[in-house]
């Protein structure tokens, strides 16, 4: 079998073995074991694919294969990976691993995790695609479960902010569906293969006119694109700590992986005609979301609208259409999965002892929670770009890539763009100098633990990967950037 | 004439056949044998007849002169009406031992009727045969919608049913009256050469539309619909819902086809705006219901405008996605329609969407089968719902109609709103006092959900092989 087939396989294989346990130590056992699993096969992809493309530099995708699944539509189960999909595998195995050890005590953990699991299984099953009608089938896949599992799990207003997430993801998936249904009839050769469509087939520009919205709004929407980004906030503050880690960390990636692959790789022409209307709308996310973070108290909040600013900093460097920037994109979209992943961890730490995420209630956490302050104190400075942790790698490529372009319009959009960088560093350091320094606020806290030994494993497995791309940003850079020419010589080609 | 013209109605004889067993055991049978052996005996006969159909290699052709035409695909249709109506006999079990025991057998050889009508509908080579066969599956039907007759509301179904089945026959009766005027025939063969866009013709298209619109339940001829889902039993909403509606889409298909293939750009027309304001109503319309059957009427009202969506196609793509369309439709409205008799079993006919709070504390099993019918309904993968509302889709975008595959996808979120909340009032709301308790349901109804269970996962997952297999 192919090995980016096990990505599937496991997934499935750890729900079928869910339904049949019984206990919490053997569904422990389950998730943990199929978690390592998924995170040695990723580590295992990243060697096998270093070593093939070396043999075959030319390939654009690797391990490809292809099952006919139906025949009429010449739909395919087709499977491939290039250097940005590898990198999305290893971030998404790292945070489903580290998702379940931030959910160790959960009540009807045999449902949650099942429905965990399908989750997982749409998020890698949409990463190995390189089929239209596959990826679209595994995105819908992870989209469905996190209504079930906010409702059920979350907190807060859980219902009413779970039925919005699950509708306004549903109506960006209805713009991306009629964009792939366009892309199939229009491209000449009914065909629904991302490489075959890029490389031999061409929509004519009077549909990519439409197309291209489409289908960039469509993942646009998961990527939290201003102004459908409303559904990210309250999504993340009630979903249960776990959920939003994968949510924040690798479920809002589908978006910014979808706008490359699908939205930019497929219709290159309109993505240079069109492209300066999203890009005004990124724009306003970044600043927007770095702004509204400033002012909210609610610790989920800030983290969500931290994300909005990040998110949407993806998708402003791949809108810029050049090597240097879309490499930092696909760096942004690691970078700001593992350290918003490692935020939620230790947000739902810190609700899990306090009660309470309202930063005006909580004061001088660093004296009783020492462990879980320090690893805060470290995501924090990630997510303000401090050189040496992740953010500043993925930051910079960025925001040199986007200098690159010499026009006005990209220039000044830029020099916004990276006025966020300040406003995070406010909204940061005003958190963490609110809840972990000072005197405590409420004495009840006085007697509460630090992270138990699982919470310190999700912290510290996330921290560690943070540090190693914030320190050898060679190795990340080096496996994605290659695969991004072809993509940069496509819009170069027009 | 020749006899071997029979050879050719192999499943319309063989349900004549079952259905004078039935007969005949019901006048023979001992009140007592009857009690025990006559439900498993029905379904049995009838789960023969089903398999019959798919495994002998039935004749395509036609029979007395072009009146009765069969093929492949009618054969196929009438084996996918046979499931869905198999499935029906199954879950009427406990209704029927517990408030019917009288007229069991009633139910079964009336159903069959209705059935052999929608058989004609779908062979019907000729308008009148059209006709005829609409008319024997509505008249019996109104008896069914109307079984529960010591009940006020069934009562009130039934009449509903038969005036509006009146009302429609009429209708369609005029339309073709005008097309036998303009056209001086009656059979569909001489008919297809002769359709040009003539007003008279259009016309009579109109209205011959208008009256399969209400056994389709396309918005505006709906307004039946829910208060017939709603007083019928349960188990005859199922069937409503299903096997009535899918005859009808059959119908129109070949009719459409066939017939009006000439002047397609007219129908497409009257389609779109027809299969647009049928979903968008028919969603809006569901959310605000807090009666289960209401709410599926509206349900199938908006999927029925999605049938439309796959019609409108003109071509074989089409057809083969409206086909399959139908086929995953019935199992998923049917497994929604197993838990709903069974939870109203449970709790003493309560038919609100309250009866569901908290179903999945007290029956897990029952609560995610429902939520899987719901989620096949509304689009959801790996449910074969996905699959089939894809292939519409794709139909659609064939004949470049991408707007319309927008409006649809749009309306497929409003779908999924209200579909949520059934999952939400099971899964999230907690039941108070009046809660279903746990409850087993009988063996019939549980052979009935695990055929749609099978269904609403295989037929998807297995696409290629059906579309392999019967296109």
């Amino acid at each position: 079998m192919n090995i980016l087939s096990l990505f599937v396989v496991v997934p499935v294989l750890m729900i079928v073995f869910l339904f049949l346990s019984k206990g919490m130590k053997q569904i422990r056992t389950i998730m943990v074991t199929g978690a390592s699993a998924l995170l040695v096969l990723a580590a295992t992809l990243v060697v096998l694919f270093l070593k093939e493309r070396a043999v075959s530099p030319d390939a654009e995708m690797l391990f490809v294969s292809s099952i006919t699944w139906f025949k009429p539509l010449n739909i395919a189960y087709s499977v491939g990976v290039d250097g940005i999909s590898v990198v999305m595998l290893v971030l998404s195995s790292i945070i489903v691993f580290t998702g379940i050890f931030s959910s160790w005590n959960m009540d009807m953990a045999k449902e949650y995790f099942l429905w965990y699991c399908l989750l997982s299984l749409g998020v890698f099953g949409f990463f190995i695609s390189i089929d239209l009608f596959t990826m679209f089938m595994f995105y819908e896949i992870a989209l469905i479960p996190m209504y079930l599992l906010i409702g059920l799990w979350g907190t807060g207003r859980k219902e009413y902010s779970a039925m919005k997430l699950t509708l306004m993801l549903m109506g960006g998936s209805a713009f991306l569906l009629v964009g792939i249904v366009g892309i199939y009839y229009t491209s000449g050769q009914a065909s629904m293969n991302l490489l075959e469509i890029a490389n031999n087939l061409h929509i004519p520009y009077e549909h990519q006119r439409w197309i291209f919205p489409a289908t960039f709004l469509g993942f646009g929407v998961l990527g939290a694109l201003f102004p459908f980004h409303t559904w990210s906030p309250d999504g993340h503050a009630s979903a249960p700590t776990a959920v939003s880690m994968l949510h924040a960390g690798v479920l809002m990636k589908l978006g910014g992986y979808g706008c490359f692959r699908v939205a930019i790789y497929l219709m290159p022409e309109a993505a240079h005609e069109l492209g300066w209307i999203f890009l005004i709308l990124t724009g306003i996310s970044v600043v927007y979301g770095a702004f509204s973070a400033v002012v909210q108290t609610d610790l989920k909040y800030i983290n969500a609208y931290s994300s909005v600013s990040h998110c949407g900093l993806v998708l402003f460097a791949i809108l810029m259409l050049n090597q240097t920037a879309m490499t930092g994109a696909v760096m942004q979209m690691l970078s700001h999965g593992l350290m918003t992943a490692l935020f939620f961890a230790l947000i739902g730490l810190i609700y899990g002892r306090t009660h309470t995420r309202d930063i005006r209630e909580m004061g001088g956490l660093m004296k009783i929670m020492p462990f879980a302050s320090v690893c805060y104190v470290i995501a924090g400075l990630a997510s303000l770009g401090l050189p040496g942790l992740s953010g500043f790698v993925a930051e910079m490529t960025i925001f040199v890539g986007s200098f690159q372009n010499t026009d006005t319009f990209h220039r000044v959009l830029t020099i916004v763009a990276c006025c966020s960088i300040v406003i995070t560093a406010v909204y940061i350091l005003r958190t963490v100098g609110k809840i972990l320094y000072g005197p405590v606020q409420d004495e009840h806290h006085l007697h509460l633990t630090d992270a138990a030994w699982y919470e310190k494993v999700s912290a510290v497995g996330l921290i560690l990967a943070i540090a190693a791309m914030g320190m050898l940003p060679f190795g990340v850079s080096d496996i994605i950037s290659k695969s991004i020419v072809p993509i940069v010589e496509k819009l170069a080609g027009i | 004439m020749d006899f071997s013209n029979f050879l050719l109605m192999g499943q319309e004889i063989g349900l004549i056949v079952v259905f004078l067993l039935l007969f005949s055991y019901d006048i023979i049978g001992s009140e007592q044998s009857k009690n025990r052996w006559f439900h498993l005996i029905a379904c049995i006969e009838f789960a023969i007849l089903t398999i019959w159909g798919f495994v002998s290699p039935l004749p395509a052709g036609e029979a007395f002169g072009g009146m009765f035409v069969t093929s492949d695909l009618t054969v196929l249709m009438k084996n996918i009406l046979n499931i869905a109506t198999l499935i029906v006999f199954l879950q009427a079990y406990s209704w029927l031992n517990k408030e019917n025991p009288v007229r069991r057998s009633e139910f079964f050889t009336i159903t069959l009727v209705t059935l052999l009508g929608m058989y004609l509908m779908i062979s019907a080579g000729n308008f009148m045969m059209l006709y005829i066969g609409m008319e024997t599956a509505s008249l019996p039907m109104a008896c069914l919608a109307a079984f529960n007759k010591h009940k006020e509301k069934s009562a009130e179904a039934g009449v509903k049913y038969v005036l509006i089945s009146a009302l429609s026959s009429g209708i369609m009766l005029f339309g073709l009256s005008f097309l036998y005027g303009a056209l001086g025939s009656f059979y569909f063969s001489d008919l297809t050469l002769n359709v040009v866009g003539e007003p008279l013709t259009i016309l009579g298209f109109v209205f011959f539309l208008g009256g399969l619109g209400f056994k389709l339940s396309l918005v505006p001829f709906h307004l039946w619909t829910a208060d017939v889902y709603e007083g019928a039993p349960t188990n005859v909403t199922a069937y409503l819902s299903v096997v009535s509606k899918g005859a009808a889409a059959f119908a129109l298909i070949f009719v459409l086809y066939k017939v009006f293939g000439g002047i397609e750009v007219v129908w497409q027309h009257i389609l779109w705006w027809l299969s647009v304001i049928t979903i968008t109503l028919g969603n809006l319309f569901a959310i605000r219901q807090t009666d289960i059957k209401r709410f599926f009427a509206f349900s199938s009202i908006s999927q029925a405008g999605y049938i439309l969506l796959g019609i409108i196609a003109g071509n074989a793509q089409g057809m083969e996605a409206t086909v399959y369309f139908i086929f995953v439709y019935l199992f998923s409205n049917l497994a929604a329609f197993a838990v709903i008799s069974a939870v109203e079993h449970a709790s003493k006919g309560n038919t609100s969407i309250a009866a569901f709070n908290g179903l999945y504390n007290n029956n897990p099993k029952l609560a995610l089968l429902m939520t899987f019918a719901v989620f096949s309904l509304g689009g959801i993968p790996p449910f074969a719902g996905f699959f089939s509302k894809f292939l519409i889709f794709m139909a659609a975008g064939s004949v470049g109609q991408y707007l319309l595959v927008f409006i649809a996808l749009l309306n497929t979120v409003i779908s999924l709103f209200y579909y949520l909340l059934i999952v939400k009032a099971m899964f999230i709301k907690k039941g108070e006092s009046d809660a279903v308790a746990h409850f087993s349901s009988d063996i019939y109804n549980r052979i009935s959900m695990l055929i749609c269970l099978l269904g609403i996962f295989a037929t998807g997952i297995l696409w290629g092989v059906f579309s392999e297999q019967y296109f």
